[in-house]
């Protein structure tokens, strides 16, 4: 059977139907519903939703979309109105019949609106939230538009229009190229020129199969700007991988998605299984001479994987570690064949480039990193969600300006970039630019992506402890100065924050951290230093606080910080009864005191007192 | 793969065989690089770092495991720089840490100056260097161990722990592992070090099976307890 769309005559036909069956006076309540708004109850939002749509004079005026998500994961669940743009946070299911009928007249509820804190103003649009006007959300922006799950959606919305670009033009060298003038590096951490990766690839000839892989294990904690272009947007990294192919001359592509994201995997599947339909993708794609064929595999729960040659590994059914390299993937990959392996995001700017043209793309961005970058800005910052932002903003604009700066009166002390691998930055020097360059100038790294803000309740010998922790459990314990040197930097950081440190273990601290860079096989191991390499060359003086003086300036190491009741204390009780250990006393009404014997330090009276009464000491 | 190349090794010009390691070529010009994963007949695998040297020029020169990284045409290798040494010793220092009771890695920290243990003591005695799985694998086709676990659970045993039935005991994983030598050596009291390794537990062999041992070495300790 031939697929519907055997020609590209025919699938501009249908595009151009597609976009001329849009209802102009009809309007569009949009669910932001990815894997964190259906966690904040986007679901019963559909729901209450769909039963609105049974009455018809709702159903005749409002059509209601699903898509994945709009990034601000604060204000979830968030409904969307389109055409306007009005924005509606954290709706709550008894509200959604009174925003039906709101929408279905054209009108805005005020009081559901956003308000601004700083000025008591409500804010109607979308795009006038303080969040999203510093943004340039080229790869996210799509996600409201789509409907994940219906090819029709994505092609209504110009998809797969760069692809058909790509074949009509008919010169794989002119794509290479192309991708190169752009300026595009990979988004997955290291930030590889993809152009040249390409040119690489297309090269290898005379063997028979030529991979092309979607690297979406991704695993840095805090991070899930990948998982949201999977959910939302499944079939522009399908596109991308297809221009991939087309430019290559790849046979085979596979998308290795964390079994994690079950969503994103169920979204992935849907996306395959409806391009094989149409004819996008297969044999003989769109009537021309171009075949390829794209498979999922799902990874097993390893960090490690998400390093190419044990991503490579897994893919071939074995144990994921990685080998050393020479040979690059490039030549010898999965099964001994040439593999191109590019992260979610990479593949997301690929129909960008084409359809805007290089030049233009390069236009976003700075000289040495084009485009945008999706972040996930998480932490103790008051805007938690996915912001995508050129390259070349400074540290301050996104925490800040976009973020909304710290909560609670806190201050900000620094952002971690770049998820285990990466390293602190510290406020002094958050008028750094973000690009690949830059940031690994000030020691740490563009990573995937995950941008974690910490402010002075954070202790960052702790952070460090974190990161050594994760890395430790995830080294695939291969060489051996990742497996014993995260070991034995986890030991040591351990020490310190027990009030167990000296001085002279700082210096061996260190000393291992720079060995343990300079041999280990994988980049696991060689960023595996990053965190306490950046946060000794920042915040020494923190860890010194420690060994030295035996106190925690951030009050979060258990061993170095005691809590005690000030004369604040109202005698409420509320302290007492929240205390696991009954380590509190005291009469009512009077100031309550603390049994230090029996206090675990968890802090649940400090968090429940009202009075700010509870300090650490 | 036939052919010559030229690259420096330590300063020497030098004109080596394409398709060597850097390690190869090293021990060829008498450049001794010590290692503890590598083995003859066995394919490279990189593990135990020892054999780092430098390549490249400063300040774009790296570490790579010399065991792995074939010679190439104009490539500038130092393999006792002071990055490489400094390198070396802390994982002999990390080595010895762990594996104290193994003479292979004493003799190494030893040879290589290390006269303090600034870690915490540990007893390890494996430091899954990997060459008795690929010795089962490669020499004994047998494939009866293999890793399992990652990160500091990581371990070497048969699936499920119970005894292989593709194993023949023919002690092959014994004889090349550098941490365990002690077992081997122990009737020659002089080179064992503390006699501990009697007590391992569990022994590498399951008592009752030594008697189908094919042990070619000299008395080994499965040997000495199978008399008594």
């Amino acid at each position: 059977m031939t697929p519907p769309l055997n020609s590209l005559e025919v699938f501009k036909t249908f595009q151009q139907h597609l976009a001329n069956g849009r209802k102009a006076d009809h309007r569009t309540i949009v669910v932001s519903a990815g894997a964190c708004g259906l966690a904040s109850g986007a679901q019963k939002l559909i729901e209450a939703l769909q039963a609105e749509m049974h009455d018809e004079d709702s159903a005749a005026r409002v059509a209601v979309r699903v898509t994945g998500c709009h990034g601000f994961c604060e204000l979830e669940p968030s409904l969307l109105v389109e055409p306007e743009g009005t924005f509606y946070p954290r709706v709550a299911v008894k509200q959604v019949s009174r925003l039906v009928k709101a929408v279905a007249c054209g009108e805005v509820i005020n009081d559901l609106l956003w308000t601004d804190p700083d000025t008591g103003k409500s804010v109607a649009r979308m795009e006038d939230l303080p969040f999203y006007s510093k943004q340039v959300r080229k790869i996210m922006g799509r996600n409201e538009k789509i409907d994940p799950v219906r090819v029709e959606s994505y092609i209504e919305n110009g998809g797969y229009a760069a692809l058909v670009k790509v074949l009509e033009r008919g010169d794989p060298g002119w794509v290479v190229e192309e991708v190169a003038r752009s300026g595009l590096r990979g988004r997955g951490g290291a930030g590889f020129p993809t152009g040249v990766k390409w040119r690489l690839l297309a090269k290898q000839s005379g063997r028979e199969h030529k991979f092309l892989v979607c690297n979406a294990d991704e695993g840095d904690p805090g991070a899930y700007m990948d998982r949201s272009i999977l959910e939302g947007n499944p079939h522009c990294i399908l596109e991308g991988m297809l221009i991939g192919a087309y430019a290559t001359g790849a046979t085979q592509g596979i998308l290795y998605i964390r079994n994690e994201y079950p969503l994103a995997i169920a979204h992935v599947r849907t996306a395959l299984e409806q391009a094989y339909e149409q004819g996008v993708l297969g044999n003989h794609i769109l009537g021309t001479e171009f075949c390829f064929d794209i498979q999922i595999v799902q990874g097993a729960g390893a960090f490690v994987c998400g390093e190419e040659t044990a991503l490579i590994r897994s893919i071939e059914g074995k144990m994921g570690e990685p080998r050393q390299r020479p040979p690059f993937p490039i030549e010898q990959g999965i099964h001994g064949e040439p593999t191109g392996i590019n992260n979610v995001e990479t593949w997301a700017n690929i129909p960008l480039i084409i359809l805007e043209g290089a030049e233009n793309y390069a236009g976003t961005g700075t000289s040495g990193s084009a485009g945008t970058k999706v972040f996930s800005l998480v932490g103790k910052i008051k805007n938690t969600g996915l912001v995508e932002v050129p390259m070349g903003i400074t540290i301050r604009e996104i925490v800040y300006d976009i973020g909304g700066g710290a909560v609670d009166g806190a201050s900000i002390k620094a952002v971690q970039t770049g998820g285990p691998s990466g390293g602190c930055i510290p406020v002094s020097r958050f008028d750094l630019p973000i690009d690949y360059d830059s940031l690994a100038k000030a020691g740490s790294i563009m990573g995937s992506g995950g941008m974690i803000v910490m402010d002075n309740h954070t202790c960052i010998v702790d952070v460090a402890k974190y990161f050594m922790g994760f890395l430790k459990d995830e080294s695939c314990g291969k060489c051996y100065t990742c497996r014993k040197g995260t070991q034995r930097m986890y030991e040591i950081l351990e020490d310190i924050t027990e009030g167990r440190g000296r001085k002279e273990q700082l210096e061996l601290l260190e000393e291992l951290a720079l060995v343990v860079k300079d041999t280990t096989m994988c980049g696991l191991g060689q960023t595996a230093a990053n965190p306490v390499l950046s946060t000794l060359r920042y915040f020494r003086e923190e860890y010194l606080e420690h060994i030295k003086n035996g106190q925690c300036p951030a009050g979060v190491c258990k061993a170095l910080i005691s809590y005690s009741i000030n004369e604040h204390c109202t005698g409420c009780g509320v302290c007492a009864s929240n205390c696991p250990t009954e380590a509190i006393a005291g009469e009512r009404k009077e100031r309550h005191s603390i049994d230090a014997s029996k206090c675990i330090k968890c802090g649940n009276c400090r968090s429940a007192c009202k009075f700010n009464a509870v300090e650490v000491v | 793969m036939n052919g010559s190349i030229h690259m420096t090794l330590n300063g020497l010009e030098v004109s080596v065989e394409t398709g060597m390691t850097i390690l190869d070529a090293a021990r060829f010009f008498g450049f001794p690089i010590p290692t503890l994963c590598h083995m003859e007949g066995l394919s490279p695998y990189g593990a135990c770092r020892l054999c780092v040297v430098e390549i490249g020029d400063a300040p774009q020169s790296k570490l790579v495991s010399s065991c792995t990284y074939p010679v190439e045409e104009g490539l500038i290798v130092r393999t006792a720089s002071a990055r490489v040494l400094r390198a070396r010793k802390m994982i002999l220092e990390l080595l010895l840490a762990s594996c104290p009771q193994s003479k292979v890695i004493q003799d190494l920290a030893s040879e290589h100056d290390i006269r303090q243990q600034r870690f915490r003591q540990e007893h390890e005695d494996c430091i899954l260097c990997g060459l008795c799985v690929r010795m089962c694998e490669e020499q004994m086709m047998a494939k009866a161990i293999g890793f399992r676990g990652r990160g500091e659970k990581r371990s070497i045993g048969t699936p499920f722990d119970i005894h292989s039935e593709v194993c023949r005991l023919c002690g092959g994983c014994i004889y090349v592992c550098p941490a365990c030598q002690l077992r081997c050596t122990y009737t020659e009291p002089d080179k064992a070090i503390c006699g501990g390794c009697v007590n391992i537990s569990p022994p590498c062999v399951e008592k009752d099976s030594y008697d189908d041992m094919m042990c070619y070495m000299a008395p080994c300790v499965a040997c000495e307890i199978k008399k008594d």
